[in-house]
């Protein structure tokens, strides 16, 4: 066989294998809108949910969703900035470095119930915070922290080192070079790795469940006041997320309309992480532009 | 004079921002090895006291097949081999990750290398949309469709590692996906422009230099990937069928170490034996984990091109 | 600009942390420096109590304004050993204190909130409506494992039991398998997932407490005696337990209230029927620890 010939092949593999991946995806969004969408409209995502009595909303829980995310991006992303610089700048190559890598993958599987354990029992009991969004947040932070991390650090070292030599030959510090030169450059990937640790975000259930807790109190939402308990900004009020509700009402839930319930709020979570994240591209890429100066 | 020379001596503004940033990204790598090892002196101290407080033999533990820790056998040992949940575990991380590979490394290659920009600017939000999707809806997805479909292909009750490695397949597939891309991004231009430069096919350039050259990056994607399918609960936890049987084949009921914990951690007591034993599972699964993690580092370590940059 | 922001968001960090945590440390001597029936409750445990503990903690709050409740799920293990801690307030469990290792039962006091029937329930495709007890006992001990010797379709039984320690497996395994143990089955936590799982799956067999059984599944009927609430009353249907909420030493201030509202009228007699519970008050007889029935 010559190369053109297996060139020709290959392609045609590829296109088959992401064909077959577009299918599914197709398939399986197709599958949860087509389900949510009918069941969504104004009301359901203006009212509060019921306990048992079916005409039930997601209000609170879309609001404490987006909340959580928030607070968890603010705590995380630093932590993961710095350390991804660390790991891409400053490390050695030597067995020290590769413990810490291969640690924080490995913290990346533990199962999300055993994360939310541990935040339980250290934040909600020993720190005192109680079930509240900031030990949900903190609790995911433990969560992203490895992928994110992970993704910060293989960003900036995809910047090419001309970069740098660049940088230094301009006369810049070590650390000017890295925050005014390499971080932007490596904007796109960083955006990429804190779109899929918001998504996990949203999606996640196990490790709420025993931080940010199951249930989702009245809020005032007119009360702009973060220290008053029916605050809806303060943090330490506990939080039922979309995720969290989506399991509730798919296991223990007696409402008549729960299977409607649980399809038009995968929908309505679907959507949002959505425009979140072209959202989120979009502003990137702006800011991407705009930093390196490129057309 | 004076004036100069304190002004010479003293460390200049771009030495104090270089300081300044170091304590930083120092500060930031310190909080998560602290943290790392906060957890794992958490998971290991519940995880041994199975052993060390409860006397249960480590061996027996790894290599019997009977899970009931609130009963004892017989002789008056306490019930916990967890065997089958680690085969279950082994083989459907396995299962998930190698089906999952060629599918996304092939996606990332037609994104990075083959697709004009508009197909790549609208596969990847897409795919990553699958990520914030809650495990619960893949769970009752699987439940829905690829159970019963099993089930007419192969007979049986549909349960089975099958049916947990597809509903995995496409949990892991974002991952191991944007990952891929973000590595194969990070190949300088120059190597596809030098092997284009030198007659090669499109095909060639991306197996023979780009492949090679991302294949850190590649290798990376797959233990975040395997890590994702090792540490997922909810899903698998409904398509699995979730007993703790030996599993015989493919579409026999099975249980997965972390199935097993998520479901019965909130009924039992902390402190006591059956909880104990279920922290030695997540344990259990750390060292796995670790495991996984070193052989798919051995692996990329030889064949792999050294990737100056 | 960058480093800026790097500073500013770890500035805005430590704030945050500070502010929050001294926030909630002053608010919780604030509130217990207070001379009249006000506090924070937290109650965590059993998910298939908490919707209902929930619904009243709501209304409870509507008249008590000064009392906030905190209600969570967890399971029941997860109740009963915090509240032994003294952790939480309140732990809600679907099973005695007695029945758990670890749980010393003597420190905690039992409210019992409400009745909970199961009934065995099994895919509408297998085509029975009626077993004895001694079958069904068999089923789930793996001695009877086809349809057809029940009278129904050539088709095999596929057990869905219960997670293991739970409260409703205890309850079902006391109630019908007298002492002997389980056949290694598929095991699921959650009500919902085995509704769902034996709507789907021909051939399948669980239990699920009443308000989760629906036209999707066929509840089936013991030695003739119907799954309803009234055979429940009188223990013509033997497979029930109690929902209860326990407490460390007895309830004061806050929660003494509090319980005392769970076990009004308000909530007996309009809440825990609307979530598909039985009330306490209509029972005639009363059940223990050991699961021995007598008559109250």
């Amino acid at each position: 066989m010559n190369a053109k010939k297996s060139d020709k092949l290959a392609t045609g593999m590829i296109y088959g294998l992401v064909g077959i991946v577009v299918s599914i995806l197709v398939a399986l969004l197709g599958y949860i809108l087509y389900n949510g969408v009918p069941d969504i409209n104004w009301h359901f995502l203006t009212s509060e949910a019921q306990s048992f009595s079916a005409g039930g909303g997601v209000r609170d829980q879309l609001f404490n969703s987006l909340y959580l995310l928030v607070l968890a991006l603010i705590i995380s992303f630093p932590i993961a900035l710095g350390a991804g610089i660390y790991l891409s700048e400053y490390a050695k190559d030597n067995w020290v470095t590769d413990i810490i890598r291969t640690s924080i993958e490995v913290l990346s599987s533990l199962p999300s119930v055993v994360v939310g354990l541990f935040g339980y029992l250290l934040l909600v009991i020993q720190l005192n915070m109680g079930f509240s969004i900031l030990a949900g947040a903190i609790a995911l932070t433990f969560f992203n922290l490895p992928l994110l991390t992970r993704n910060i650090e293989e960003s900036l070292r995809s910047v090419p080192d001309l970069q740098r030599e660049a940088g230094t030959s301009l006369g810049l510090s070590g650390w000017k070079t890295i925050t005014k030169i390499i971080l932007p450059m490596a904007l796109p990937g960083i955006l990429t790795g804190l779109i899929l640790c918001s998504g996990r975000i949203f999606g996640e259930a196990a490790a709420l469940i025993y931080t940010a807790g199951q249930s989702a109190p009245s809020v005032d939402y007119g009360n702009w006041n973060l220290f008053t308990e029916t605050s809806f900004l303060n943090p330490m009020r506990p939080a039922e997320t979309l995720a969290v509700h989506i399991w509730k009402v798919n296991t223990e839930s007696v409402t008549p309309d729960s299977s409607a319930i649980s399809s038009a709020s995968s929908a309505v979570l679907i959507i949002v992480i959505l425009i979140f994240n072209l959202g989120a591209r979009y502003l990137g890429n702006k800011l991407f532009k705009k930093m390196t100066a490129s057309k | 004079m004076d004036d100069i020379q304190t002004r010479l001596q003293k460390s200049s503004r771009a030495t104090r921002q270089d300081y300044f940033g170091k304590v930083i990204c120092y500060s930031c790598i310190g909080l998560i090895i602290l943290l790392v090892a906060c957890i794992l002196y958490f998971i290991a101290s519940k995880g041994l006291a199975t052993f060390t407080k409860n006397g249960v033999n480590f061996w027996n533990f790894l290599t019997q097949s009977d899970w009931k820790p609130g009963d004892v056998d017989k002789y008056g040992n306490p019930q916990v081999g967890a065997l089958p949940m680690i085969v279950t575990s082994f083989s459907v991380t396995i299962l998930a990750a190698l089906l999952a590979t060629p599918f996304a490394i092939g996606t990332a290659i037609f994104m990075t290398e083959i697709a004009n920009k508009r197909g790549a600017k609208f596969l990847q939000p897409v795919i990553e949309l699958l990520v914030g999707i809650p495990s619960v809806v893949y769970g009752f997805i699987g439940l829905s469709l690829i159970v019963p479909f099993i089930r007419g292909i192969f007979g049986g009750t549909g349960f089975g590692i099958l049916s947990g490695t597809l509903v995995l397949f496409v949990m892991v597939l974002p991952t191991i996906t944007s990952l891929s891309v973000d590595s194969l991004k990070s190949v300088p231009m120059h190597y596809r422009q030098a092997s284009l430069a030198l007659g090669a096919t499109r095909w060639q350039t991306i197996y023979k230099v780009i492949l090679k050259a991302a294949a850190p990056g590649l290798l990376t994607a797959v233990i975040f990937g395997m890590a994702r399918a090792f540490g997922e609960a909810l899903a698998v936890q409904m398509v699995i069928g979730n007993a703790i049987l030996m599993p015989k084949n493919l579409i026999s009921p099975a249980s997965t170490l972390t199935s097993k914990l998520t479901t019965e951690i909130g009924n039992t007591v902390m402190g006591t034996l059956p909880n104990n034993a279920l922290w030695s599972l997540a344990l259990v699964l750390l060292f796995m984990s670790l495991l996984f993690n070193l052989i798919v580092r051995f692996i990329g370590r030889r064949g792999n091109i050294k990737n100056e940059r | 600009m960058k480093k800026k922001t790097i500073i500013s968001s770890l500035l805005a960090l430590g704030a945050l942390m500070a502010i929050t945590t001294g926030c909630s440390n002053s608010s919780s001597a604030t509130k217990s420096s207070s001379s009249e029936v006000s506090g924070k409750i937290t109650a965590v445990g059993s998910t298939a109590l908490q919707p209902l503990v929930e619904k009243a903690a709501g209304d409870f709050q509507k008249d008590n304004s000064k009392i906030n409740i905190t209600v969570q799920g967890g399971g029941s293990g997860t109740g009963l050993s915090q509240v032994q801690d003294g952790s939480v307030k309140v732990g809600n469990s679907d099973i005695f204190a007695e029945q758990k290792d670890g749980i010393d039962a003597k420190k905690l006091v039992d409210h019992k909130v409400a009745v909970v029937g199961m009934a065995p329930v099994v895919n509408k495709d297998a085509g029975v409506k009626n077993v004895t007890m001694d079958q069904l006992k068999q089923i789930f001990t793996g001695k009877i494992t086809n349809w057809k010797d029940l009278g129904g379709k050539d088709e095999k039984i596929t057990v869905v039991n219960r997670a293991e320690g739970s409260g409703t497996r205890a309850t079902f395994e006391s109630a019908v398998l007298g002492g002997e143990k389980a056949i290694k089955s598929q095991e699921q936590d959650s009500n919902g997932t085995v509704q769902k799982i034996v709507s789907t799956t021909p051939g399948a067999i669980s239990y699920l407490a009443f308000s989760y059984i629906n036209d999707k599944v066929e509840a089936l009927s013991i030695d003739d005696v119907k799954a309803t609430d009234d055979n429940v009353a009188d223990n013509k249907w033997k497979i029930w337990s109690y929902e209860h909420m326990y407490t460390k030493g007895d309830p004061k201030d806050a929660t003494k209230k509090f319980i005392e509202y769970m076990k009004s009228d308000d909530v007996q007699k309009k809440l825990v029927k609307d979530m598909g519970y039985i009330s306490t008050n209509d029972m005639k007889v009363q059940k223990d620890s050991k699961g021995t029935v007598s008559d109250k």
